[in-house]
């Protein structure tokens, strides 16, 4: 999503910047400069990420990637954009990547059993696609260049104007595909044993084992209440089960709905 | 010169904020507390009542050996507590507390998604920190840590959206311009759901169960001496400041007031900031904490349906209204 929204923002720029000429590789500017360095630091950061033998320090050598690339995006002045990528990548997926490691697998050290066997196809796979992308970007905007004394070109007016004027249907599409995503998630994780007697339209155990709880928990939307579900499920293992989550008799025999999931590798 | 001289003197004053209102907080909960438990609090240290208290503290913090366990991840433990202290520093620069141009360390464009992108970042040092302590207790507390955040960011995300609606941009500036006195009722909502998620984000009780003392000792600090230690409890009354000031920036008028505004709006500003610190306070002594399960089911079952609520009513509003 951001990388359309870039694009969008950069297309919608090529018109208003033809001075390319003015510009040359020999003397760059401050903000070139350091757009070249950062960019080697992301770089840098990315390989460590794939290559380091600690599960965890790769978590935190993404975050580094993560970052690099939203001061990147500050530098080609889409603010927003940035501010995003911090927000979703490092603030939400890198912690669902850590939370998923701590509670899994995350030794302190050096995990000699952590290597792939795939590493060559990974590599043909990142190079091939590395250099599919980078020679879409430079055929795109050839000498493309941001004017960076007028008002910014990646504001966040310009993006979402550009976002919901020129690129409203892939924006759409999009988010189809996580809405696809989303149902995928919950389908694969309220996956009951044949011959138990789940109902279906909750998918959940009856709730008349709290007979006595406080009425908050009563006003659950459409879609909301399984995506919950799911996360508290993922909490369940470190922690005690809630009383009033077990079914009120046990002879209706519905396992929880992440309870399968709970070893890694475990039961399918 | 001039603009270099005015950059200077921006961050020193947002630094010496970001140190000074901290500790008054801090100074405040002891007293405070103290009064609602029927106890005086600290009364010796600086004479008038216990005011140097945070100082000696700080003092005493500053003198102790600074340990790092033999199993731990000696460089991640280390930098965790400048992880987790720093994104609030960032923050600061970007909360206006006074109406025009000089009253903002510096106006950022998109203004909201900047303070809650870079608060989310504070959170990684509680992980690293729990991770790298290589103690079960550390590990359990970074656990609780990240469910919590993962449970919380949505609603604080979603009800901050609803007011950057309402004003029509996200620079915390441009809102604060925007504001009416009637935003008040109109986002009550959105703001009861900003500032219970951003409690449950610095794990400020009742949401302390990451830290939850008798159950898993200090959660992910439980390793920690010394000055570290110190830093990480800075970072929780810095993220009580930051937090208050951004609810108070986003849903309460900021610098607005029936009189005023013009020349004492910081006056206003800093007013109400108190105020939702003192609940913040009184809140911490009032409730017990809440069980994890408790905890998730709050966000996903109440916090998040009420976020899209108001964000609904929100719309409806504006579409009316334009």
């Amino acid at each position: 999503m951001t990388l359309s929204a870039t694009a969008g923002r950069l297309a919608a720029e090529v018109t208003t910047s033809a001075a390319a000429e003015t510009h040359g590789f020999l003397s760059p500017t401050g903000v070139e400069i350091s757009f070249v360095l950062v960019g080697l630091v992301t770089f840098g950061a990315a390989l460590v990420t794939v290559t380091t033998r600690q599960l965890v320090h790769a978590a935190l050598w993404l975050v580094v990637t993560l970052g690099g690339l939203a001061v990147e995006y500050l530098l080609l002045t889409a603010e927003f954009i940035a501010w995003v990528q911090v927000l979703i990548y490092v603030g939400s997926v890198v912690v669902l990547l850590l939370f998923g490691l701590m509670l899994t697998r995350a030794p302190i050290g050096r995990s000699p059993d952590a290597d792939s066997g795939n590493r060559w196809a990974a590599l043909t796979v990142a190079v091939v696609s590395a250099a599919a992308l980078v020679w879409v970007v430079v055929d795109a905007f050839r000498t493309t260049w941001i004017d960076l004394d007028g008002p910014a070109a990646g504001a966040t007016a310009v993006t979402g104007a550009s976002l919901f004027q020129n690129w409203v249907l892939p924006f759409e599409a999009l988010s189809v595909l996580l809405l696809a995503a989303l149902v995928g998630a919950i389908v694969l994780s309220r996956k009951t044993t044949p011959g138990t007697t789940a109902d279906p339209s909750t998918g959940k155990a009856p709730t008349a084992g709290a007979p006595a709880k406080p009425g908050p928990a009563k006003s659950r939307p459409a879609a909301e209440p399984e995506s919950a579900r799911a996360r508290t499920g993922e909490v369940g293992p470190a922690e005690p089960e809630p009383a009033e989550a077990r079914p009120a008799k046990a002879g209706t025999g519905e396992p929880r709905p992440t309870a399968p999931r709970t070893d890694e590798g475990g039961v399918r | 010169m001039n603009d270099v001289l005015d950059v200077t003197l921006r961050l020193l004053i947002v630094f010496v904020v970001f140190l000074a209102f901290p500790l008054v907080v801090g100074q405040t909960e002891h007293k405070v507390m103290a009064h609602m438990q029927g106890r005086l609090g600290p009364m010796y240290a600086g004479g008038f009542h216990g005011w140097a208290q945070l100082v000696a503290d700080g003092v005493k913090f500053a003198q102790k050996e600074d340990v790092v366990p033999a199993g731990a991840d000696r460089r991640i433990f280390q930098l965790a507590p400048a992880v987790a202290l720093l994104p609030y520093l960032l923050v600061l620069v970007a909360i206006p507390i006074g109406p025009g141009e000089g009253a903002v360390g510096q106006a950022v464009d998109a203004g909201i998604f900047f303070v809650l992108a870079v608060m989310g970042v504070g959170v990684l040092g509680s992980l690293m920190a729990g991770w790298a302590s290589a103690n079960k207790f550390s590990l359990l507390g970074g656990l609780r840590t990240a469910a919590q955040l993962l449970a919380y960011e949505l609603p604080m995300l979603l009800a901050a959206a609803s007011v950057a609606m309402a004003a029509g941009t996200v620079s915390l500036p441009g809102i604060l311009d925007a504001f009416e006195w009637w935003w008040l009722p109109w986002q009550i909502v959105g703001a009861i759901v900003f500032f219970v998620a951003g409690l449950a984000e610095l794990q400020r009780p009742p949401f302390d169960m990451p830290v939850a003392d008798s159950e898993i000792i200090f959660g992910a600090y439980t390793e920690y001496t010394g000055l570290r230690f110190a830093l990480f409890l800075l970072a929780e009354y810095a993220g009580i400041v930051v937090l208050c000031g951004l609810t108070t920036v986003l849903f309460l008028g900021g610098w607005h007031g029936p009189w005023g505004a013009d020349g004492l709006g910081w006056v206003w500003t800093l007013l109400k900031t108190a105020v939702l610190a003192f609940i913040v306070i009184w809140l911490r002594v009032t409730y017990p904490r809440l069980r994890e399960d408790q905890l998730q089911k709050l966000s996903w079952t109440l916090l998040v349906p009420l976020a899209l609520a108001q964000i609904a009513l929100t719309g409806i509003v504006k579409v009316v209204i334009s």
